[in-house]
Order: structure tokens, then sequence, then C-alpha cells
């Protein structure tokens, strides 16, 4: 894990809706292979920040960025980015769990099938694959062929990683995964966390200040869409420099 | 208990009692509308049919035994014969009683013009002309109404005072009361089934039978391809054009003052008669484009799917908007294009809604009438052939029925083909929708757990 060479690199980066600033002039590294949390109350702009890393903010019209977002060192607001390729280096996960109305196989092979040109057979070991290293597999593997509505919340979820997963990403963005799910759920997810950090560079937003704690090795805390502070886990839990998040993390507001 | 006498709950009540009275009210109109129309037009398929019209079916379909047919119509001529013998008689009778003849001499030609309708030509015509004069009559409650002409003479009594004649029928047995022709009034009375031998029938082939002579015999089948024809064309145009222009509408065109203006003109037109649909699919398709010189299946069909357009793209916008967005981001973030994520998450979704808004197109495009007057329908005309199923005008169920029930030479004397045709369309639209909302079913089904 060198903080030489950062995965993504924010530079004076800012989010705008409609001339309205949600991220301002935030600069950060994100660490390869780390699990990166970005706390903050409600409205701070987590999620925005995180939508801004694979593009998904371009959807939303009248919302556009200043500054850079470096993902190995490429500035991806550059004109002339493939997004379509951008977005296959990073995969997401969303707060509710939104597997498409497709079978179990369908849904994790969406993503191959869009890129690559697979053969049956590598499908479907891609598709194993990446149910197992959801820690799924065992649950699934004997109804593949059924709709994905099908399985709960929690396994939606897992899903959901799975098929972000079967694209072969460098990186993770994950976006409040945990709270649409019941506490046996979450410590799944959150376990699995543990099991890809190394292997994929993972942002992750959190309402919850004990997952954040919990799982990740370096933590953002956003207010009103500035940076207050940004470190190690243990650093931002134990010795918070700024009052504002001594504040936040003891209850203060929120 | 005070509160039940509140203004509140009395216009309550009211609400619920007027919500119910308008549910019945529609419920009996649907009986008072379909109960004839079932009733009477399954008379079209299902009735006592004569010997004359498996006569009728042997000769011009060849269809049925010959052999029994034969010999089922000898035995209905050979139960003619005394009544033919009683003609010849009171015939004779005339020839020496110049007296009689000029007394019913006029009637005689009356009631010998009844009998053909009735039985067919009387021996010793010459050949008749128009089919209609060829046989009797083939069903049998028709016969019964002809037979009840050749035995009664219709009068008109002004006595009233008013000048609003009232009819009365008199028995024409009257008239001849001790003449040879006397016994011919009892064989009709008694004897009118040895000779037409009514059977109860199921004419299935009523739907794909051509029809004879102005739609006397035979079936409805140019009528039937014709509404076809031209609602199959009108959705083949419609349904893509008007899926793709909801996908752009959704999910491509920039929110803005010209895609506003755009739906409001979609919506506009789908609220404008469907006559001016007509009008102008006959000045557009034909006189300006010239798709075909005159009236044509292709001409009509790009009329109706004009017509349906609006509704079709409306159904499908929503259908495609009511997609959670959450399918669209997950798409998007694997990296699928826009054009993917429509093909392969938002068009599979919709489907259902998109499917009901097809029905809902088709079973109107089967029924409209106005719009085909003028780009493709024709009152008579041979069913559509292979080579020029486009190019063709044709009859079609709905303008046909109109024009059999008004302007027909005999409205009367084919009732059942009208009812039969209101009944097939009826069917036919309904068939239609059951159809979609069986698929719809089934997609919806798929599309959950
Ligand atoms: N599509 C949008 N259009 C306009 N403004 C938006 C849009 N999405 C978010 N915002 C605004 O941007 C700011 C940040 O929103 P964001 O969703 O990033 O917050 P968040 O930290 O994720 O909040 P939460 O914890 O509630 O999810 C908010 O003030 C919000 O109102
Ligand atoms: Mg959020």
């Amino acid at each position: 894990m060198s903080e030489e060479n950062p995965h993504v690199k924010a530079r004076e980066f800012s989010v705008l809706y409609r001339d309205r600033p949600a991220v301002k002039k935030v600069t950060l590294s994100i660490v390869r292979g780390a699990v990166t949390a970005i706390i903050g109350p409600s409205g701070c702009g987590k999620s925005t920040l995180l939508r801004a890393v694979n593009r998904m903010n371009d959807l939303i019209p009248g919302c556009r960025t200043e500054g850079e977002l470096l993902l190995d060192g490429e500035n991806i607001y550059a004109p002339g980015i493939d997004v379509v390729a951008l977005r296959r280096r990073i995969g997401m996960v969303f707060q509710k769990p939104n597997p498409f109305p497709k079978s179990i196989f369908d849904n994790v092979a969406y993503g191959p099938r869009l890129h690559g040109r697979l053969t049956r057979q590598e499908l479907a070991e891609r598709v194993e694959q990446s149910l197992r290293r959801a820690a799924l597999w065992e649950e699934v593997s004997d109804r593949l062929h059924t709709n994905a509505l099908g399985l709960s919340g929690g396994q939606q979820q897992r899903l959901c990683i799975a098929r972000a997963l079967a694209v072969e990403p460098e990186m993770l963005l994950m976006d409040e995964p945990t709270s649409a799910l019941d506490p046996r759920a979450t410590t799944r997810i959150e376990d699995l966390i543990a099991e890809l950090r190394g292997s994929y560079t993972i942002l992750i937003v959190t309402h919850n200040m004990q997952q954040a704690a919990r799982v990740s090795d370096y933590t953002a805390f956003l207010y009103e869409g500035d940076l207050i502070e940004f470190g190690p886990t243990r650093d931002l839990f134990t010795r918070p420099r700024e009052k504002q998040t001594e504040d936040y993390l003891t209850g203060r507001f929120g | 208990m005070r509160a039940y006498y509140s203004t509140r709950h009395v216009l309550d009540r009211a609400f619920s009692g007027l919500g119910y009275g308008s549910v019945a009210l529609m419920a009996l109109a649907l009986v008072a509308l379909l109960g004839p129309i079932i009733g009477k037009g399954l008379g079209a398929y299902w009735f006592r049919g004569t010997v004359e019209f498996r006569l009728f079916v042997l000769e011009r379909f060849h269809r049925g035994n010959a052999k029994k047919i034969g010999i089922e119509h000898r035995e209905a001529m050979r139960a003619r014969e005394p009544f033919w013998a009683v003609l010849r008689a009171f015939e004779a009778e005339m020839e020496s009683d110049s007296a009689l003849r000029r007394r019913v001499g006029k009637d005689y030609h009356r009631f010998q013009s009844h009998i053909r309708e009735l039985l067919g030509p009387i021996p010793g015509d010459s050949p008749p002309l128009l089919m209609r004069q060829q046989y009797g009559q083939t069903r049998w409650d028709r016969a019964l109404v002809k037979r009840h002409q050749a035995l009664h003479i219709e009068e008109w009594d002004y006595g009233d005072g008013t000048g609003m004649g009232v009819r009365v029928w008199k028995p024409r047995r009257l008239l001849y009361a001790g003449t040879a022709l006397e016994p011919a009034f009892d064989l009709l009375e008694n004897h009118l089934e040895a000779m037409l031998r009514p059977r109860w029938t199921w004419y299935g082939r009523f739907l794909t039978d051509e029809s004879f002579d102005a739609h006397f015999f035979g079936g409805i089948w140019a009528e039937m391809l014709g509404t076809l024809c031209l609602t199959v064309f009108a959705m083949l145009v419609a349904t893509p054009i008007g899926v793709l222009s909801a996908i752009y509408l959704s999910e491509y065109a920039p929110e803005g003052k010209l895609i506003h203006l755009l739906r409001l003109f979609i919506n506009t037109l789908a609220g404008v008669p469907s006559i001016v649909f007509g009008l102008f699919g006959m000045a557009f398709f034909i006189h300006a484009l010239n798709v075909t010189p005159s009236k044509s299946v292709l001409a009509g069909s790009f009329t109706l799917a004009l017509l349906v357009l609006p509704t079709l793209i409306r159904a499908s916008e929503e259908a495609i908007r009511a997609v959670p967005q959450a399918y669209r981001e997950a798409a998007f973030s694997l990296g699928a294009s826009r054009w993917h994520t429509v093909a392969t998450i938002l068009l599979p979704a919709a489907l259902p809604g998109i499917l009901t808004g097809t029905v809902i197109s088709l079973g109107r495009a089967a029924g409209e009438t106005a719009p085909i007057i003028f780009t493709a329908a024709v009152s008579m005309g041979e069913p559509l052939r292979w080579g020029r199923l486009l190019t063709a005008p044709t009859p079609a169920l709905p303008w046909n029925l109109y024009n059999l029930c008004t302007e027909h030479a005999a409205v009367d004397e084919i009732r059942h083909v009208q009812f039969g045709m209101a009944l097939t369309l009826v069917a036919l639209v309904l068939l239609l929708n059951m159809a979609g909302i069986f698929l719809r079913a089934r997609v919806s089904r798929q599309l959950k757990v």
C-alpha cells in the first residue's frame, strides 16, 4: 500500500448541481488496494463525490465538475475519455440492492457479455468465480437460472457485488451498501469487504461510524461539501485533528 | 349518532351511491348491448338450415355429402309436388274463368313471387338470373317470415283518422275461398317442414366463406380478411415507430421547450376525431404521396397507424419511464451504453406496459370505421389475394357492417349477416385483447419472482 502511487487522486475537485456546489475543492488520495470510507452527515456530498469517480453524475442534467480527478494519473474528466471503458474499470454497488429482473446467471453475466467475447464455458466460469468471490455461490449454485428477485435482500446485495466483480474492475464504489439490510446480512457484507480488501481498491460511503471503523483503512470526513479531515481510520477515530470531526464522531450533530 | 347525519356523511353516502349506480348502469348497458349482439349474432353461425342451404353449399362450395343431399332434395321436391299441383289446377281454373282472373289475377302474381322467394323457382319458370332467385329460403326463420307473407295480404288501416296507417295482416285464403287454390294455404301451413326440411346447422364457415349475391348467401371472409390485413399492417407500421419515439422521448430527448411542445402535439393528436384522420389519410397518402393511385390496404393501414400512434407512444413512454431508475444506474455502472441499456434492460422491463398499449391500439385499429372510408374500404369486393394484399382496396368489418345496415338493397333480408358481422368484430377485438392480457401476464410473471 504505497501512498506515493495513489489509485485515485482528487485535486481541487468540485461537483456542482446547476452552479450549486455539492462537493467543494476536495483534494485527497485514495490508496490502491485499501478500503476508504467516506462519512459525514446527510446531504454533505458523500454520494456526489463517490458517483463522480465513475462519472455516474453525467446522467444528471445540469451537473458539472471543476478541478481534476485522476485515475492512475489520468484525468477522467479530460475531453475524449471513454466513459464506458472507465466504468468498466470501476464497479459500483448501490444503497438498495438492484439486481435486474433476470436470472441470477444473467445478472452476473450481464457485464462480461457487454464487453468481452467469452465462450460459453468461459462465461460460466466467470459467473461462478464472481459468485464465489461475493460469497454467494454456495447459496445459489443450484438455482442459477431462477429469477434474481427471488433472493433475500442480503443475497441480492451480494449478487450485485458479484455482478460488479464479474467485469473484473480494479475498484469498487459502494454507496451505503448495507443500509437496507438487517444486521446479519450486514455482517456478511462487511466480512466480504474484508476479503476483497487488497484485491480491489474500495471506496465506501457509510452512515454507520462503527462500520467505517470496522472495515476501512482510511476515512474521509465530509461536511457541507468540504473535506474536513482525511487520514488513517484509527487516527481519525481515536485522535481527530478537527473539532468538527470530533463533534460528529461523538454524536453531537449529524 | 349525530355524526351519522352530518353533511359529510350524507355527501359520502351520496357519492358512493352514485358510484355504485354508475357501475350498475355500465353493467346494464353492457348486457343490453352485448346481449342482442351475441344472441342474434350467433344466429349467423347456428341456425335451422333448410335443404336449400345444403344444396347451395354443395353446389357453390362443393361441401357436404352429395348423395345424401341429393336424396334429401328429391324428397323435398316430392313433398312440394302436391303444392305445385294445386297451383297448376288453380291456373287452369283462372284460364277458364275470366271473372276470377280479373278479381285475383294481380294478387296471384304477388302470391307467386312470395312462393318463389320461399321455395325457389316454380316448375316451368325460365332459369332465373340472380342467385337469390335460384334457391328457396336457406334459413328456417326467414322461411317462416316468407310463409307469413304468402299466407297474408298486407293492408293499411287508416281508420283512426290520424293519417297514420296501421298495418293489418288479412288472411289471403279469404280472397281465394271456393277456388282451386284453397288447399295451397293448408299445405303451406302444415307441410312446409317437409318441403324445406329444416335442421339445426352449425355454419362455422360463415367466417371463412366468401359471400354471394350481395351477402344473401355465404359468409364474411372478404370483410374478415380485410380487417385482419388492415389491422396487422397498421400495427406493423405503428409499433416500431411508436416504441422508438417513446424511447427517444423518455431516454434521449433533452428536457426543453421543444420536447414539451412535441408532447403537447402528440397528446392533442390522440384527441383528434377519427374522420379527420380519414380525410388526412386520403389527402396525404393517396393524393400527395400517391402510395397507391386510389384506395388500398396500404393507404388504410398507414392512416390507422397514424391514428393509434399517439396512444401507442404515450403508453410505451409511460411504461419505459416506469422502469426503476436503479436498473438504468446498474446498467450504466457496468459500462453499458445508452442504447444497450434500452435494448437489454429497459425494453424487456417495459414490455408488459408496451404490450398493453399495443393491444389497446390493435382493438382500436380493428374497429375504426371513419379512417378507412376514404382510404381503404369498399362496400362490395373480392377477398384480398396474395399478390395484391397491400395495393388493393378491400371490404372490412366495421365499414361493411355500416354499409349492410344502411345502404344494402334488402336490409331486412340479411339481418343475420349484420349481427354475425357485429359479433365477429366484437369477438375479434375481445380475442385480441385476451391474447394481449395473456401475453402480458406471461411476460410480467417472468419479470417478477
Ligand atoms: N440530482 C441532484 N440535483 C440537484 N441537487 C442534488 C442532486 N443530488 C444531490 N443534490 C444535492 O447535493 C447535495 C449532496 O447530496 P448527496 O446525495 O451527495 O449527499 P449525501 O451525503 O450522499 O447524503 P445522504 O447521506 O443523505 O445520502 C445535497 O444538498 C443535495 O440536495
Ligand atoms: Mg447518499
